[in-house]
């Protein structure tokens, strides 16, 4: 076994040991560690991310000295590390962009705990990608459910962020419970915990047709469980208060990477448990589809209304998230493409946009868009960044978020039936709803602004966010530029997953 | 007005209907699920299979413990414990976060004036205080003796360190947490639990690190039945025992006082 097959074992490690060290460090130290730890990680995903994509296969690592399905053990291809890659990288550059609000937000000798529960956070993102075991995975799900819940409640003495973060608490924990009772079906009716021979004794299930009613709603409690804790409308009440009145970079990892992980837990069940086709024959991917195009159009109809940047981001971000449960809910390969290419769109574009409106949203005082008018002007760096971002969303060519309609619709066509026409016609609708509400944000930020305000010293934390801001306009057209490379690097990864 | 008032109570009596019926479909399901399922312990199970055998057959040649239980949750399955330890660790500092007593950074008052009100315990109750004298070195005994055994009977770890847990909050209830906090302070607990984690997490390391590379571990298993063997449980369960033990305590303190003091005046 070479070196940097050892790499996803050692990054959780590190990210578990981190997470302990950080609360015995001074405040400021531990700020400084989380980012650096988890820029070590993204170096090391990378390395992976090239390994596997140069052998094109996946490959198993043991958790000890026992083989599975005795002991535990994690499995990495191609898809896996572009997304661990994905995770880490991202919650880099939104903590170095969000520094400045962090420090703003949170309790000073409380940052220490912030970043305890970001390095936290992180590992069990990265178990979550890894995972071959359910088990494990319901492990991480609970780390990431409490981690992510600690996230939004941490903004300081915000009455609105405790009433925010305990509805999220509960719809979370709703979720997690349907998961935990279906990986108890699961069990009870296969006898193993581990993904592949559950995959084995579930296709035989299938074909048998013992247990069929158990099976059903095993999928039901799945899909259902992961839909609550990812936000697939209408299981998507408690997002926006949640989203917008965390600190900016809770709300960029938030949106950007923690709804992300449970989706991934999902392809990877469909993939690897259950079975593509059994999943289609229990019409599971059906109702997947319906609620996943409800959510681009509702979510998009709620953000027409808002009057507060950071409540009309987390209302795209439904929206967003429908074109993922969409991409799944077609059912062919395009489609499950798609799904995974909106994912990393999405991961490089809202975080970039909640760390403009949020680096802006402290200078001016608030983030309702009144406030904001003109500040485009006054930080044209933050402006052409929330600009590219809300181009991206809508989906002109070139910006990340193209690759996902084009790979929609390109799946669209190729699907059998009426899926194909409503996917189609969802992507037209919602590109007109996109334009319609992120224009006028642009036009707001951009226009003269009224000579009262006093300009305020830019700071380090500044800084910060402009080269955080940099980095994410070079990911944003990276993804433009180069989906199509990306997109195969999917499919290599969809490919050794099943 | 009114008529905005009357809708808003016809709403959320459909709201309230509609919640009780989504949760009697959902019983109604689980409990069709549960009659489908394969009866409790029988033979033809189909979780009756390879895997629980060699759990049962060869758990004491291959972990070293004669407690089956110990080598599946600190051996085999050792990655789920480690994620289980961190999010005992998680919860505290989530509570941490949301309780601890701050001072305002300008006046120095406390932000939840509440706090500042006389506690329940420190009052001279002598029927507490002699319970507790003769309860507290038995349970605490009990404890250390059910942490160290862990690899050879019933317990371990999590266990123990719930005991070892429960006597401290006795302490504290009984004697006052200033008593306590002499040498349980706010750095010692979170250096306890900083160094019983890292422990583990690097004995974890070293045990993955060799498994996935097919190296021999160095750590022998020794003979089973002995205090001194099954090769790494019997430290991890000492890491789980601290941590398990510092979180009860934590929890105890920081509801009842909103925090671990800093030990001197």
């Amino acid at each position: 076994m070479t070196l940097v097959q050892n790499f996803p074992f050692a990054a959780i490690m590190m990210c578990l040991a981190g997470g302990v060290t950080c609360v015995v460090l001074r405040p400021r130290a531990a700020r400084a560690f989380a980012v650096l730890l988890n820029a070590v990680i993204a170096g090391m995903m990378t390395a992976v991310l090239l390994f596997t994509i140069r052998t094109g296969e996946s490959y198993v690592y043991l958790m000890g000295h026992f083989p599975a399905p005795w002991g535990n053990e994690i499995r990495i291809g191609p898809l896996e590390a572009l997304m661990a890659l994905m995770f880490s990288l991202v919650t880099t550059v939104i903590l170095a962009g969000g520094m400045q609000n962090i420090c703003e937000d949170v309790e000073p000798d409380k940052t220490k705990l912030y970043s305890a529960v970001i390095c936290l956070m992180t590992a069990s993102l990265l178990a979550l990608t890894f995972t071959n075991d359910l088990f494990t995975a319901y492990v991480f799900v609970e780390i990431n459910t409490l981690t992510s819940c600690a996230l939004v409640m941490l903004r300081y003495r915000s009455g609105m962020a405790l009433s925010a973060s305990i509805r999220y608490l509960i719809m979370s924990l709703l979720g997690s419970g349907l998961f935990l009772i279906g990986v108890v079906i699961l069990y009870n009716i296969t006898g193993h915990l581990l993904m592949e021979p559950i995959g084995a004794a579930v296709r035989n299930l299938a074909a048998t047709g013992e247990y069929a009613f158990p099976l059903t709603i095993t999928l039901g409690l799945f899909a259902v469980g992961l839909a609550l804790k990812s936000a697939l409308w209408p299981f998507s009440s408690w997002l926006p208060d949640a989203h917008a009145s965390a600190t900016t970079a809770s709300s960029g990892i938030l949106s950007g990477l923690v709804l992300k992980g449970y989706i991934i837990l999902l392809i990877k069940i469909i993939y690897r448990m259950i079975g593509p086709e059994v999943v289609a024959a229990e019409g599971v991917l059906n109702v997947l589809f319906g609620l996943g195009t409800g959510a681009i159009i509702a979510g998009s109809l709620y953000a027409l209304r808002e009057k507060d940047s950071k409540r009309m981001l987390a209302y795209s971000s439904i929206a967003q998230i429908g074109y993922i449960f969409a991409g799944i809910g077609l059912g062919t390969e395009t489609g499950m493409i798609c799904a995974c290419i909106q994912i990393l769109a999405h991961a490089v574009t809202k975080p970039m946009l909640f760390c403009a409106a949020g680096n802006m949203a402290s200078e001016a005082g608030g983030h309702r868009f009144d406030q904001l008018r003109g500040m485009g002007r006054r930080r044209p760096l933050l402006g052409i960044a929330f600009a590219a971002g809300a181009l991206s969303m809508i989906g002109i060519p070139l910006f990340a978020g193209f690759a996902t309609k084009y790979f929609l619709c390109k799946a669209a066509i190729g699907a059998a039936g009426w899926k194909g026409i409503v996917a189609l016609a969802a992507v037209v609708v919602s590109t007109v709803l996109n334009a319609l509400y992120y224009l006028p944000a642009i036009q707001i930020l951009f226009d003269r602004e009224p000579d009262t305000k006093t300009g305020q010293a830019a700071g380090r934390g500044s800084v910060l966010a402009a080269a955080a801001i940099a980095v994410f306009l070079v990911l944003q057209f990276g993804l433009g530029f180069f989906f199509s490379r990306i997109a195969e690097i999917i499919r290599t990864g969809l490919n050794t997953l099943a | 007005m009114k008529q905005k008032h009357d809708g808003q109570r016809t709403l959320r009596t459909a709201y309230r209907i509609m919640s009780v019926a989504v949760c009697l479909t959902l019983i109604t399901v689980l409990l069709i699920v549960v009659s489908w399922m394969p009866q409790f312990g029988g033979g033809e199970n189909p979780a009756e299979n390879e895997v629980y055998k060699r759990y049962v057959e060869s758990g004491t040649s291959e972990g070293g413990a004669v407690n089956t239980v110990a080598d599946m949750i600190l051996d085999y399955r050792a990655f789920d414990t480690l994620g289980e330890s961190n999010v005992l660790f998680t919860a505290a500092c989530i509570v941490l976060i949301l309780l601890r007593a701050d001072k305002d950074p300008k006046d120095g008052r406390l932000l939840i004036p509440e706090l500042q009100a006389e506690p329940l315990h420190g009052k001279k109750d002598s029927i507490l205080r002699g319970t507790a004298m003769i309860l507290l070195p038995a349970g605490l005994l009990f404890g250390v003796c059910i942490v160290l055994n862990g690899h050879l009977s019933a317990g371990g770890g999590f266990s123990g360190g719930a005991i070892i847990g429960a006597a401290l909050i006795l302490f504290a209830m009984a004697y006052g947490p200033e008593k306590l906090e002499r040498t349980l302070n706010r750095k010692t607990w979170s250096w306890l639990v900083w160094s019983a984690l890292l422990v583990y997490t690097l004995l974890k390391t070293y045990s993955f690190y060799t498994g996935a590379n097919g190296i021999e571990s160095i750590i022998p298993l020794g003979e089973p039945g002995r205090i001194l063997s099954g090769g790494m449980i019997l430290p991890l369960n000492i890491c789980v025992g601290v941590v398990v033990a510092c979180t009860m305590y934590a929890f105890y303190a920081l509801f009842s006082k909103g925090g671990i003091g800093s030990g001197g005046k």
